[in-house]
C-alpha cells in the first residue's frame, strides 16, 4: 500500500539525521536501560529478565526505527510551493505554497549542529499548520533553501 | 543609551543591534517573581533548620545570581537587524533560532507596554504576521524611540507596496455611517434568548458551592445526612409524611423551574451581549455595535473575511433560525468567529454572504461524500467497545440488566454514523471550498480558495490500508478539515485547491 519516496519523486533528507535520530533515541533509552541494569544487580528477578528485553527494544528503537522513518520522509522543493513528507504510522504530506510563507527559521539543537544539521520552520498563517516543520536538512541545504523561499516570495511581490 | 562594549565591532557595521540593556531588569524582575513561590515552599522546608536567617539570606542571593545571570545572557544571545527588506531576529542560548520576517508579511506593529517597562520607558514591540500567539515574532524591550522608528520603519516599507497603498487611501477616509445590513430589535432578541436555553447558572451555583461550602451548616455531600434527612428523623420529616401525588407535583415543579431558570438565563445572556444588535456596512467594512452594559464596536475590512459559517441549533432549525459568523485573523471576545447576523432567516443572511464576497450553495453544487469505508470503520469503532463491554456485564450478576442498554446505545452510535455519511458532506466549486457537517443541527462552512494557506494529506495506519485520507486545510483563525476522502479524491482536491493558492502571493490578497 505504501508508496516508496523514489516512486513520488521526494528529495531524500540528509543521511547524517539518521545518526541524530539514533543518538536521540539512544539517550531516551538510557535511563531505561540503567533502571533494568539496577534491577539486575538487585538480585531479586530472574537472569536477564528485564534487562534482556529493555535492551532490545533500546536496540530497534536505536538502530531500526531512525532507519524506517528517515525512509519515511522527504521533501519536494518545486517552483511555487514546498511539500513535505513526514510520518510511519500516521503519514502527513503536507505542501505550502510560498506564496502563503509568513516568515522563515532555520533552527538547530545541540545535537544537530554537532552533525550539521538544520531544521527548516515555514511559517504560515492558517491556524492548523502554522508552522511546517522540515528536519533532518545539512545545515547549508536549509540556509540554501530559506534563501531561495525569500526570494521567490520577494519576487511575486515585486 | 551608550553602546555596550559586548557587542562586537563587526557585528554593529552589518546593522546588528541588541535590544535595550534596561531589559536585563525587566526579565529579572519576572524571573524573581516567579521564582517567588518556589523560594517560599524552600523556606518552608528549611524552617526546622537552625541558622534560618543564613540559609534564606544564601537560598535569596543564589535566586538573584542565577536570575540575573539568565536575563543577562538572553539579553547577550538575542539581536535583531532592520535590514533592506526584512526584519531579522536571532535568539537562544543553546538552540539559536533564526528568524527573518520579509516587511509585507507584517501586518501591523503593535507596542505594548506593562507596567514596569512603562516606569523604565520601554515598550514590547509585536510585528504581527498572523501568525498568532506566540509564534508572532516581538523584541523585548526597547526604548520607546527604537519602538516607533520600528513601528515607521515598517509601516514605510509596506506603504511602498501598491495594495497598502490603496489599503491606506481607504482608511483616510472619513467614516461614514453606512448602510444597515442586519440588526435585532428587542422582540427578535428576546425570541433569540428562548433558544439559548442555558443551565450554566447551575455550574456557577457549583462552583460558589464550592468556594463558599465552608459557610453551610451542614455538609453538602455527606450522603447519610441527606439520606437520613428524608427518610423523616429531622426537621424535614413533613417531606415523607406527603403523599405520592404531591411529591410528583413536587417533581413537576422542580423541572419546571428549571426550565424557566435556563430560559430566563438564556434571555438575560442574549440581552447583555447583544441589546441593539447592529450591522452595518461602511467604507471600512464591515461595522457592528451590539451590548447592554459592555457596548462594542467591531469593524471588519470585508477582505480580511476568511470563510463564513453558517450554523444552527436543533430546535430553531424547525422555523428556519439560522447564524451567520464570519471566521476572521481578528479574535472577537475570546472566539475567533465574529457573529454578524446570530439569530436570522435565511433571505436575511444571503445578502451579507454576498457583500462578503462569498455565495451561498446552490442546487449547482457538486456535493461529494467521504468514503464508504472511513463511515463504515467509523461505525465499527466507535459500536465495538461498546458490545464488549456489554458482554463483560453480562457476566457480572448485579448488572447483567444493564447490557441490553448498552448495545442498543453501540448500535445508535453505529446509526449515527450512517446518518453522519447521509448528511455530511463537501464540494469545491471555483471560488469556495464548502463543507457541511452535522446531522441534527448542521453547520455550513464556505472558505475562499485563494485565502488557503496549506493543504495537508492525513493518513494513520487504518486509513493506509483501507485506502482513505483527511484533508485539512490552513486557514486563518479556523479549522476546516474533510475526512476520511478517497485518497485519489483527497490528493485531486489538493491539486486544485493548491493551484488557486499559488496563484495569488499573499501579500497581493485584497486586505
Amino acid at each position: 500500500m505504501s508508496r516508496s519516496l523514489h516512486d513520488e519523486g521526494l528529495t531524500p533528507l540528509d543521511p547524517a539525521y539518521v545518526t541524530v535520530m539514533r543518538v536521540q533515541a539512544l539517550l531516551m533509552a538510557l535511563p531505561f536501560v540503567i533502571a533494568a541494569l539496577v534491577g539486575e544487580v538487585s538480585g531479586r528477578l530472574f537472569a536477564g529478565a528485564f534487562l534482556v528485553p529493555v535492551v532490545l527494544v533500546a536496540l530497534v528503537l536505536a538502530l531500526m526505527v531512525p532507519l524506517r522513518r528517515y525512509h519515511a520522509r522527504g521533501y519536494d522543493m518545486g517552483e511555487d510551493r514546498l511539500r513535505v513528507v513526514r510520518g510511519l504510522l500516521f503519514r502527513r504530506d503536507t505542501v505550502v505554497p510560498f506564496g502563503r510563507v509568513q516568515h522563515l527559521d532555520v533552527e538547530q539543537g545541540p545535537l544537530e549542529r554537532a552533525f550539521g544539521i538544520a531544521r527548516l520552520v515555514l511559517h504560515t498563517a492558517g491556524t492548523h499548520n502554522a508552522s511546517v516543520v522540515l528536519p533532518g536538512l545539512a545545515h547549508a541545504r536549509a540556509v540554501e533553501m530559506r534563501e531561495a523561499i525569500r526570494q521567490h516570495v520577494k519576487r511575486e511581490i515585486g | 543609551m551608550t553602546v555596550p562594549e559586548t557587542i562586537l565591532e563587526q557585528e554593529v557595521a552589518q546593522g546588528w543591534q541588541r535590544v535595550n540593556p534596561l531589559a536585563i531588569l525587566v526579565s529579572a524582575v519576572q524571573g524573581m517573581r516567579q521564582a517567588v513561590l518556589p523560594a517560599v515552599a524552600a523556606l518552608f522546608g528549611a524552617r526546622s533548620l537552625d541558622n534560618t536567617v543564613l540559609v534564606v539570606g544564601v537560598i535569596a542571593a543564589a535566586v538573584l545570581v542565577l536570575v540575573t545571570l539568565g536575563a543577562w545572557l538572553s539579553w547577550r544571545r538575542l539581536r535583531y537587524l532592520v535590514g533592506p527588506e526584512d526584519i531579522r531576529v536571532e535568539q537562544g542560548l543553546i538552540s539559536r533560532s533564526a528568524r527573518s520576517v520579509p516587511y509585507e508579511r507584517i501586518q501591523d506593529v503593535s507596542l505594548e507596554q506593562g507596567l514596569l517597562p512603562r516606569l523604565l520607558g520601554l515598550v514590547e514591540v509585536r510585528f504581527e504576521t498572523g501568525a498568532g500567539g506566540k509564534d508572532e515574532l516581538k523584541l523585548a524591550y526597547v526604548s520607546m524611540d527604537e519602538g516607533e522608528r520600528l513601528r515607521d520603519v515598517v509601516r514605510e516599507q509596506r506603504t511602498l507596496a501598491p495594495v497598502a497603498a490603496a489599503a491606506s487611501e481607504s482608511e483616510a477616509q472619513p467614516e461614514a455611517e453606512g448602510r444597515l445590513l442586519f440588526a435585532m430589535g428587542p422582540g427578535r432578541l428576546l425570541l433569540f434568548g428562548l433558544f439559548e436555553f442555558s443551565l450554566i447558572v447551575f455550574a456557577v451555583l457549583a462552583g460558589a458551592t464550592q468556594q463558599l461550602e465552608f459557610l453551610l451548616p451542614f455538609d453538602l455531600w455527606d450522603v447519610d445526612q441527606w439520606e437520613g434527612r428524608l427518610s423523616g428523623t429531622g426537621w424535614e420529616a413533613w417531606l415523607t409524611g406527603l403523599g405520592m401525588a404531591a411529591q410528583l407535583v413536587g417533581v413537576l415543579i422542580a423541572l419546571a423551574s428549571l426550565v424557566v431558570l435556563g430560559l430566563v438565563t438564556g434571555v438575560a445572556r442574549t440581552v447583555l451581549r447583544d441589546w441593539q444588535f447592529r450591522l452595518d456596512l461602511t467604507s471600512r467594512g464591515f461595522r457592528r455595535r451590539r451590548g447592554l452594559l459592555t457596548k462594542t464596536d467591531v469593524v471588519m475590512p470585508a477582505a480580511r473575511v476568511q470563510a463564513i459559517i453558517v450554523s444552527t441549533g436543533f430546535v430553531r432549525r424547525l422555523w428556519g433560525w439560522r447564524g451567520l459568523s464570519f471566521v476572521s485573523l481578528a479574535q472577537d471576545a475570546g472566539s475567533a468567529n465574529h457573529d454578524v447576523a446570530p439569530f436570522a432567516q435565511e433571505s436575511e443572511i444571503a445578502p451579507i454572504v454576498e457583500v462578503a464576497g462569498f455565495t451561498l450553495p446552490d442546487d449547482s453544487v457538486d456535493w461529494h461524500r467521504p468514503s464508504r469505508a472511513y463511515r463504515f470503520d467509523r461505525a465499527l469503532f466507535t459500536a465495538l467497545p461498546l458490545v464488549m463491554v456489554g458482554i463483560v456485564l453480562l457476566f457480572i450478576e448485579q448488572v447483567a440488566w444493564a447490557a441490553p442498554l448498552v448495545w442498543v446505545l453501540a448500535v445508535l452510535l453505529a446509526l449515527r454514523q450512517h446518518f453522519l455519511w447521509r448528511f455530511e458532506r463537501h464540494a469545491v466549486d471555483r471560488r469556495q471550498i464548502l463543507s457541511r457537517r452535522g446531522w441534527l443541527s448542521p453547520r455550513l462552512v464556505a472558505a475562499s480558495r485563494i485565502k488557503l494557506h496549506s493543504v495537508e494529506i492525513a493518513q494513520g495506519p487504518l486509513g493506509r490500508w483501507r485506502g482513505y485520507a483527511d484533508l485539512r486545510f490552513g486557514l486563518a483563525g479556523g479549522a476546516l478539515a474533510f475526512e476520511g476522502l478517497l485518497l485519489e479524491e483527497a490528493e485531486a482536491m489538493r491539486e486544485a485547491v493548491l493551484t488557486s493558492i499559488a496563484s495569488v502571493d499573499f501579500s497581493a490578497l485584497p486586505r
